[in-house]
């Protein structure tokens, strides 16, 4: 087995011609190991789905290559390609029950009658729907018709299995469910997934690695507490999570702020930077605490397991901090006061833009 | 229930009942007596100058099938109408068969064009219905007749030497069939392909189908009832073609309108006229009920 399981080398998808051409892919090269849980994450329109096409072979590059195990499969048509896709509105076969679209993809191929059966009843098993082989997919709940779209996937026993967003149509709580169910999947089958969110909370808890994307590019990629903790840029910073952007120029030792504090940062950056911290990588402290930034508090937002403090710096610059909740869930401030703010050491990164 | 809504719901069901016995009275009429007419004129006995006598016979019924030797008065199988039954079926099948096969890629053409040009695609498709059939047919027999303009074509461009002879043949008839009912195979089967959700292709091709699979697999099963309705519509009024057979046969092929046809004119014998008319109707009937079946058998399984 190659090193990677897929590379993308250079791919280009440009849709239209001329100058009305739009680059819906711009050169992006990735590469994703064997068994690996790789998130593909990014607003609506950044090229995720796309990128996922290519994979799958719906649609051709316009240039780059994609190798698949290290042989070049950019042109394959995607019947060919030991890929398969959960997608999104599921595209169940209607006029086949439960169990024959799970055996449609070894029918396709050929196999035995007997081994499609086995393989039939051994997916229905690992999704848990072994009662439900002889039904229609009508009569199943979307969460059932989820699972089916799964074992239909996975039947074949691909190398890749893609999922364009597969948990987007399902409520809140049975997303929960599934999120669960797709990690044991994939551990019991070893299949490398590539999974597409514009979810980033999802994208956080299941995967192993995640590849941000915004406009076509890649923007990075690494695990989920790399991306989180170690932002390469501002689109990343906000699009992951809630962060503080602050202006602010570099020195050595630090970020210089417009109100004249300093917030030690490791690495030195001079000239004009972006300091990004996390609403929980503030404390807030007495205003006359040595190293704190004078902060006035102008909104305090309860939400159960903590409370959003918004405050504003002596420059007016809004700067939110995430307390969490004692017992009582009262913080003790009241709107107008005066606090200081004190960074967590190690927290602030410094964005260069 | 209240006595209230009770007499409520009685009220609105006199109300639609009342409403509705001027169509039923119609319907009676002009569709159930006639045909009440034409089983009993099948039992009379036919007179000499056309009509019916109002004796009960069996003589027309028989004739269906069998017919009686002019000299030694034996009963043999009546060839020639035998013939004209197998020329019906055989060439409805045919058509039906031909309809589909040029009507899918049509139906499927136009379902994929974009939703604002699908009404001009099926416009083209409906405009041969602006014209009388009797003038569309003859329109077909100035094309493919011996010094037509198929025939002139082919012999300028040096493919044929002599005209080929079409009119008078079962292929001439087939010709006009297919031009005069491919529509309504085209209409039913453009509403089925125009549902088909598409996504569904490229799971099929996802899942190792090959082209021909997913047709034969994925679009022509969910596409069924449309098939079959298109199949009958097309089907039944070819059983009964009677305008087509007349003109491109030339009185020479007849279908089993033309038959009948015969009886009740020339043939004078209204009862056997009217026992065929009855087959017809019969066979018809029968093809309509495996519709109904194959339509049925599709809602339980979904």
């Amino acid at each position: 087995m190659a090193k990677h399981i897929i590379s993308a080398r250079n791919l280009v998808k440009a849709f239209g011609t001329g100058e009305f051409a739009v680059r819906a892919l711009d050169t992006v090269s990735l590469d994703i190991r064997p068994g690996e849980f790789f998130t593909l994450l990014g607003p609506s329109g950044c090229g995720k789905t796309t990128l996922l096409r290519l994979f799958a072979g719906f649609e051709m590059p316009s240039a780059g290559t994609i190798l698949l195990d290290g042989e070049d499969v950019t042109v394959l048509p995607p019947n060919r390609r030991p890929i398969n896709t959960v997608f999104q509105s599921y595209a169940l076969f209607p006029h086949l029950t439960v169990a024959e679209n799970v055996g449609f993809a070894l029918k396709m191929q050929g196999k035995p009658r007997a081994e499609i059966e086995a393989t039939v009843a051994r997916m229905l098993a690992l999704v848990r729907l072994e009662a439900m082989a002889g039904r229609k997919i009508t009569q199943l709940s979307g969460g059932q018709q989820q699972r089916v779209a799964l074992a239909r996937a996975l039947a074949p026993h691909p190398k890749v299995l893609l999922l364009d967003e597969p948990l987007s149509a399902l409520d809140l709580k049975l997303r929960k469910e599934m999120q669960v169910e797709l990690k044991r999947l994939q551990n019991e089958t070893g299949i490398t997934f590539i999974f597409v969110t514009h979810d980033q909370e999802e994208a956080l808890t299941m995967s192993d690695r995640i590849a941000v994307m915004s406009a076509g590019k890649l923007q990075q990629v690494g695990t989920p507490k790399e991306i989180y903790t170690h932002p390469i840029n501002r689109f990343v910073a906000a699009f992951i999570g809630e962060t503080n952007f602050i202006e602010a120029v570099g020195e050595t030792g630090g970020a210089r702020l417009k109100t004249g504090d300093l917030i030690p940062v490791e690495g030195v950056l001079h000239g004009p930077v972006t300091v990004a911290i996390r609403p929980e990588q503030l404390r807030l402290v007495p205003p006359e605490t040595e190293g704190a930034i004078a902060a006035t508090v102008r909104d305090l937002v309860y939400f159960g397991t903590g409370t959003h403090c918004h405050m504003a710096l002596a420059d007016g610059t809004a700067l939110t901090a995430r307390l969490q909740s004692p017992a009582s869930g009262e913080i003790g401030l009241a709107l107008g006061e005066s606090v200081g703010v004190l960074p967590t050491p190690g927290a602030a990164q410094l964005l260069r833009e | 229930m209240s006595a209230a809504e009770e007499a409520e719901r009685a009220r609105t069901t006199r109300n639609a009942w009342a409403l509705v016995t001027p169509a039923l009275i119609v319907l009676m009429a002009a569709a159930i007596g006639p045909l009440v007419l034409v089983l009993i004129y099948s039992f009379l006995t036919p007179g000499d100058y056309g009509n019916v006598v109002w004796s009960f016979s069996l003589e027309g019924w028989q004739k269906v099938v069998v017919e009686r030797d002019i000299f030694d008065e034996t009963l043999h199988l009546a060839q020639a109408h035998l013939t004209i039954f197998w020329r019906s079926v055989s060439l409805s099948l045919v058509t039906t068969l031909l309809s589909f096969f040029a009507g899918f890629p049509t139906a499927w053409f136009i379902a994929t064009r974009p939703a604002s040009q699908r009404a001009f695609w099926l416009f083209l498709i409906t405009l041969p219905f602006w014209t009388n059939l009797l003038i569309r047919t003859f329109a077909i027999n100035q094309i493919i007749r011996n010094e037509g303009l198929l025939n002139t074509i082919l012999l300028k461009l040096g493919i044929i030497s002599a005209p080929l002879q079409m009119t008078y043949t079962e292929g001439a008839l087939l010709i006009g069939m297919v031009y005069v009912y491919l529509p309504l195979m085209v209409l039913p089967l453009y509403a089925a392909l125009e549902r088909f959700d598409r996504r569904l292709l490229e799971a099929a091709y996802d899942l190792y189908a090959s082209r021909w699979q997913v047709l034969l697999r994925v679009v022509l099963p969910i596409a069924r009832p449309g098939i079959v309705a298109g199949s009958i519509l097309v089907f039944v009024p070819c059983l009964g073609a009677y305008v087509t057979p007349r003109i491109l046969g030339g009185g020479k092929l007849m279908m089993i309108g033309n038959f009948i046809e015969l009886q009740f004119g020339q043939g004078r014998n209204w009862p056997l006229g009217a026992a065929l008319s009855i087959v017809l109707l019969v066979i018809v009937m029968a093809a309509l009920l495996i519709y109904v079946r194959a339509i049925n058998g599709e809602k339980r399984g979904v």
